[in-house]
């Protein structure tokens, strides 16, 4: 009756052993390390680069404990903290000579020191929360009015390129709010341009109004077309601040979509929200815009801005540009370092569509002259290439001017990193510092093993036998859960060691009412075996139903954000784990002990003769 | 060992009554201070800057507000922890981006006594917490409708759902109403244990009536009462063990879990207490009330004699 067959007993065996494995990176802890990865686009991270920084740390007689090559850099661990210090000095001054203009990015880092086999089997310590590692933690909220304004004004620019190419006279587009306005000094144009605009832009949708004049077209952008103008600001504005985090060389950055128009960044380990702050503030755009060359030989610079070049040879010049810029920094769609026909360092560029078309137009208007590519960055312009425009092109080009190679990469890198489509805001930041978190882990350690311990103990004496095959079940299912926490890809926050401890509080109470339903049993004369037999079928219904009610509470608590959801995985994980050790293992243990014997005259689960 | 020998059933619904005018007595309390008082919010919901630092040697916190007070900044600075550790509370600031204010804090606060060290900083700009009061509250209504359809499904009539939701918020209600009474700081994490409560105690209120459930098809001729009855003692040394063996964890969270787990682990031990009494002793005089029948569970069998009447205790 009290018997699991072979296989029951092998599969929770199995289980039991899973669990271990995946448990047992979190006892290596983690040791110092230093990470080495490309700072550049063109800088590869390769098995060069892993003999470069061996040989670096073999001849600065650096001693290190683990080296390896991942696609994301090299990767040194260290016996402790002061040798990865000086290892990431000793790296520093050999890799990247030249200070301003590093071609590496290295890190410190803290890596799993569990041994190969575990990481080969993809066994990896749980993530910790920032609350339990410290780090900055910022929640930015992207101003989607501005994107969508900046929409609307590329618009603009398309509609008068289209009326242009197809010879529509109008009499002047305009923003107003959230739709565009066309005037018209006839119907018969309107209707002309009615028809070319819904042919190619696809986005608006057309409504003629009219104003005694000639008529107007009113054109306003469609709602999925609104929405993919929300999608795309807000992936553009993530990928903007990777290639930023990147360039500050943090370990395991998290940077990811909250809702539908917020990013979260964490940043663990780092402990200077001011710097960090400054990297993720940074506003890098470029613009394209025509050198006034009246200007230039006059020597008069009113009506331009002037912006200044840094010439190669040492020259500072100051460049007056016209006013009307031609192209705006979130028309770069792509830029990359290359060389051009005599195999002179280049930057190549892509523009989108409509910024291909105004390109085409204007040089061909201005053939022979100069235009400037100028870079903004923390409010301040500069010409970066002063070129004289030698045939049309449209919205793939060139810049040249006097580039090194390194310096290609720079601007390559630049202009793609460079454009924020919308404005953020931070709306939440939180730093926690690398001591309190250390704090935070061993309080939430010492909470769930004295918590525990009281339990383990009142149990083992309080139903005897049973009450230490509970036990043993509630150990297994710690154990469970923290092999789950670690295979799966949550990280622990400390309300999630606060769900762990609860989780234990709570389990117990399936053993509970097991052991009480099997001495109630035993009261009633029921034989040993039928009693456990009894007891863990009746109690079944029982569990089941207060496990469901405790998960929904569980699930529901997972649309609430933050501190709320990190205790709401870790507690319906644990509702899981609970059930099977509870209910399946402890039987598995209770019919090894008892199921397997010819005669049982006595359960040891505590006395239940009621005298 | 055994605590609890209880051979006959205890007439808890005798005293129905008197449970439920205690229930509304701490009910309306609860309610009284809610509303007088209020919650003390943090910042996670009003928005504001929240830090943490500690000094190298006992901190001075009157010199610190006086500090920030000179600054113009509206703070409320208090001890935790330990006598070198100050927590720093400022309101939502109109004129300064809010991340730029735990900046200036620190400036002013290392320009009198360099040995000050910044722990935690938490800036939450305003509409963030109160989107984060509105999930509070759609989670706690969801949370409530799912139970309910789940008792129902399982117990085959909405009564039982109702008198265990009834009983329960009843619980999250005295629950909150110690957090505005004594002005204990309302956070994310004691709204998670609040509502951890909540499934905990209805998961108390689905053990009582499981057994319900099963005596009403054990004991046939016994009224609905005394079927109640039977159940709670049936199952009231199941529910003392595991009560205490949670609050044991709790325990030991209130005793080493820091500030940071403290109203947590309070909101819980408050839980627990109250979720015996509700679940047991509200829940189910909620059942007669709402007329529970029999009929619901096992249909009026009586040729045959019942063999396990009075099996139970």
């Amino acid at each position: 009756m009290n018997r699991y067959p072979t296989w029951g007993y092998a599969l929770i065996g199995v289980a039991i052993l899973v669990a271990f494995l995946y448990t047992l990176p979190n006892f290596y802890g983690e040791s110092p390390s230093v990470q080495v990865s490309s700072a550049k686009a063109t800088v590869k991270v390769d098995a060069a680069l892993l003999a470069r920084v061996e040989e670096t740390l073999t001849k600065g007689a650096v001693p290190y404990s683990r080296i390896q090559v991942d696609p994301v850099g090299v990767k040194v661990r260290f016996a402790d903290a002061d040798t990865q210090l000086k290892a990431s000095d000793l790296l520093k001054q050999v890799l990247n000579p030249e200070r301003d203009n590093p071609s590496y990015a290295i890190a410190l880092n803290l890596l799993p020191a569990s041994p190969n086999w575990l990481s080969a089997i993809r066994a990896t310590p749980m993530t910790l929360g920032l609350d339990l590692r410290g780090g900055v933690h910022f929640l930015l909220q992207v101003d989607m009015k501005e994107a969508l304004k900046k929409r609307l004004e590329n618009l603009t620019a398309e509609i008068r390129q289209q009326l242009r190419d197809k010879n529509i006279r109008h009499t002047g587009v305009t923003r107003e709010g959230d739709s565009l306005r066309v005037r018209f000094s006839d119907a018969a144009m309107r209707a002309k341009a009615r028809d070319a605009i819904a042919a190619s832009i696809p986005d608006l949708t057309l409504a003629e109004r009219d104003d005694g004049q000639g008529g107007m077209l009113i054109a306003t952008i469609r709602a999925e077309a609104l929405k993919s103008i929300q999608e795309a600001a807000l992936k553009q504005n993530i990928s903007t601040l990777n290639n930023r985090v990147n360039g500050l060389g943090v370990s395991e950055p998290v940077i990811q979509q909250q809702g539908a128009d917020r990013i979260a960044v964490q940043l663990p380990g780092v402990q200077d929200p001011v710097a960090a702050r400054d990297i993720l503030g940074r506003t890098a755009t470029l613009e394209v815009r025509l050198v006034d060359e009246e200007a230039m030989r006059t020597g008069n610079h009113a009506g331009t801005d002037v912006f200044p070049e840094n010439r190669r040879d040492g020259v500072k010049l100051m460049i007056p540009v016209k006013r009307q810029v031609v192209i705006t920094g979130d028309q770069f769609v792509g830029a990359a370092a290359t060389f051009d026909q005599d195999q002179r360092p280049a930057v190549s560029v892509d523009l989108d569509q409509a910024g291909g078309k105004v390109m085409r137009q204007v040089t061909r208007e201005n053939l022979k002259k100069q235009m400037a590519i100028i870079l903004f960055e923390k409010g301040k312009g500069e010409a970066i290439s002063v070129a004289t425009i030698q045939g049309e092109f449209g919205s793939r080009f060139q810049i040249t001017g006097n580039f090194s190679p390194v310096e290609t990469t720079n601007l390559s890198l630049l202009i793609r990193s460079g454009a924020l489509a919308a404005p953020m805001e931070i709306i939440e930041e939180r730093t926690v510092g690398p001591s309190l978190g250390k704090e935070n882990i061993e309080r939430g350690f010492n909470a769930t093993m004295w918590g525990f311990i009281a339990i383990v103990s009142f149990m083992s004496i309080y139903y005897v036998l049973f009450g230490v095959i509970s036990s043993v079940a509630l150990g297994l299912n710690l154990l469970f859960l923290i092999g789950l926490l670690s295979m799966l890809p949550t990280t622990l926050t400390l309300p999630g060691i606060a769900a762990i401890a609860l989780t234990l509080g709570m389990a117990i109470d399936a053993n509970v009412l097991i052991n009480e339903r099997i001495r109630e049993e035993l009261r009633g004369g029921a034989t040993p075996q039928a009693a456990i037999h009894a007891g863990y079928e009746r109690a079944w219904a029982t569990i089941f139903d207060s496990n469901v009610t405790t998960f929904i509470v569980g699930a529901s608590l997972l649309m609430v954000p933050g501190a709320v959801r990190g205790f709401a995985v870790v507690h319906c994980l644990g509702i899981l784990t609970s059930i099977f050790s509870s209910v399946v293992v402890s039987r598995a243990m209770v019919n090894l002990v008892y199921g397997h014997r010819r005669k049982v005259t006595s359960l040891s689960i505590g006395n239940t003769a009621w005298k | 060992m055994e605590f609890f020998k209880i051979r006959r059933t205890i007439p808890f619904m005798r005293y129905a009554l008197v449970f439920n005018v205690i229930s509304l007595i701490t009910f309306l309390a609860a309610v009284f201070f809610l509303a007088t008082r209020g919650l003390h919010f943090s910042v996670e919901f009003t928005g504001g800057t929240l830090m943490e630092v500690s000094y190298q040697q006992a901190a001075d916190v009157e010199r610190v507000r006086q500090t920030l007070d000179k600054a113009g900044y509206k703070a409320e600075v208090q001890n935790f922890g330990g006598s070198r550790d100050v927590l720093i509370r400022l309101p939502v600031q109109k004129e300064v981006p809010g991340a730029k204010v735990s900046e200036n804090v620190k400036a002013l606060l290392q320009a009198d006594d360099k040995g000050v060290e910044v722990r935690r900083v938490e800036f939450v700009g305003p509409q963030v917490g109160s989107e984060l009061a509105e999930y509070g509250a759609v989670a706690l209504l969801v949370t409530a409708v799912a139970i309910v359809f789940y008792l129902w499904l399982r117990f085959v009539n909405w009564r039982f759902g109702l008198a265990a939701i009834v009983a329960n918020l009843h619980d999250v209600v005295i629950i909150l109403g110690f957090f505005a009474y004594f002005q204990w700081e309302f956070s994310l994490s004691v709204l998670a244990g609040v509502l951890a409560v909540l499934g905990y105690s209805v998961n108390e209120s689905v053990v009582v009536f499981d057994r319900v459930r099963e005596n009403f098809k054990k004991m046939r001729r016994a009224s609905v009462p005394e079927v109640i009855d039977a159940a709670i003692t049936g199952v009231i040394s199941r529910t003392i063990i595991t009560h205490l063996c949670t609050q044991a964890i709790v325990t030991t969270m209130l005793i080493y879990g820091g500030s940071a787990l403290h109203y947590f682990a309070l909101a819980l031990t408050i839980g627990i207490c109250f979720g015996i009494y509700s679940s047991v002793l509200v829940a189910s005089p909620l059942l007669v009330w709402l007329r529970v029948k029999r009929e619901w569970f096992a249909p009026p069998q009586r040729k045959k004699p019942d063999e396990h009447e009075g099996a139970v205790v």
